[in-house]
């Protein structure tokens, strides 16, 4: 598994940045849907950053934002997050629920399980896309959540691709609704060998391949 | 003029009198602090791994807890350190996600803390102060004018050990 991304060109980066476009696609629809709310999306990227650099992917690593994760297995294997800020977090609450709750206040267990699920249902409608287009066979975990400093969340996948690299590669979409009051980030981080999986099926030849 | 040193994720770094060391928002990573107590040098590693054998790749040594101590061990001495002087403090190995306890495999902050309390004791270097486990990211600040160990936390408030 000696591998990393260097082999990655622009024409593959440019796929992936697909992926999350349609991928984040179909889950910010949702998200649209539930609120009955217009969502801007931004232009996916797709990035390779050096770990060193990992907890500063999201900006400053001690800013507290509220993370939810899925393992993915199947034929994919990685993690994807869903990552909104704290104060986003808690205005997506009080959408949701009809509250007019703090936005500096600790979420009560109700809340956080609110959040859970909508990170849930959102991941999920993220991947039925990628799992439509490629017709692969992408299974998510139950999701979890952690509400702590960005650099600290953003770390748990990139563990697991610590085992094999020195690097992380990822692909970004950044959401934001009205003027900017929730933004948010959903981070795919498949393993190296789900990447060329994906841009296999998608009829991209990866270089340098061992299987 | 006092410096504050950045460490990376997965990357080491030594300082002297009066420089600081710090790295921010530990997660299930271990923070390994030596602090020299005569000559006030201080060393700093944050470490993401418990073994290198595990993996393939070794080229970044400041990531694996066995191979990251005893290059900093290495770098402490290089500056002028006495082994008999220097003493560890440890924080970090948390779990930010609470589905990985199932699996102790999983637990890469539990495994981080056992790989690294193992190399110090190897190296026969005293861990004076700890401060790991729990659910919780810290950020640490290392003063080489006294060895403290600053840590923050979100909602956990802050210390020095």
């Amino acid at each position: 598994m000696n591998k990393d991304f260097n082999k990655f060109n622009s024409m593959h980066m440019d796929i992936l940045k697909e992926l999350g476009n349609i991928g984040a696609g179909n889950a910010i629809t949702a998200l649209s849907k539930m609120l009955n709310r217009k969502i801007d999306m931004k232009v996916p990227k797709a990035k390779i950053v050096e770990i060193k650099e990992v907890n500063e992917i999201l900006g400053d690593p001690e800013k507290q934002v509220v993370g939810i994760l899925l393992k993915m297995s199947g034929d994919i294997n990685g993690d994807i997050l869903f990552i909104l800020e704290y104060k986003s977090a808690h205005l997506l609450i009080n959408m949701l629920m009809g509250n007019s709750c703090e936005l500096e206040n600790e979420f009560t267990d109700i809340e956080m399980s609110a959040l859970k699920e909508v990170g849930n249902i959102l991941i999920s409608s993220y991947l039925t896309a990628l799992s439509k287009l490629t017709n692969l066979n992408i299974l998510p975990s139950i999701p979890d959540i952690a509400i702590d400093m960005a650099g600290a969340v953003i770390s748990y996948p990139a563990i697991q691709f610590g085992k094999m690299g020195d690097s992380v590669l990822y692909i970004e979409t950044e959401f934001s609704e009205g003027a900017e009051k929730v933004i948010g980030d959903f981070l795919l981080i498949p393993d190296i060998k789900s990447f060329d999986l994906l841009l296999k099926t998608l009829g991209v030849q990866t270089y340098g391949e061992n299987n | 003029m006092e410096k504050i040193i950045k460490v990376g994720m997965a990357d080491l770094n030594i300082a002297a009198y009066p420089d600081k060391l710090t790295t921010l928002a530990l997660g299930s990573c271990v923070g390994v602090n030596f602090y020299d107590r005569v000559k006030k040098n201080i060393g700093m590693a944050h470490i993401m791994l418990p073994t290198c054998s595990s993996t393939m790749k070794k080229t970044n040594i400041a990531k694996y807890a066995d191979t990251a101590i005893i290059k900093l061990f290495n770098s402490m001495i290089e500056m002028g350190s006495l082994k008999r002087n220097i003493v560890a403090k440890i924080a970090g190995g948390a779990q930010m996600f609470a589905f990985s306890s199932n699996n102790e495999l999983m637990n890469i902050g539990k495994r981080n803390i056992i790989a690294v309390k193992q190399n110090l004791k190897q190296l026969k270097i005293p861990i004076v102060a700890d401060d790991t486990g729990g659910n919780y990211a810290r950020t640490i600040v290392l003063f080489s004018e006294n060895g403290d160990l600053q840590i923050k936390t979100i909602g956990h408030g802050i210390k020095i050990i």
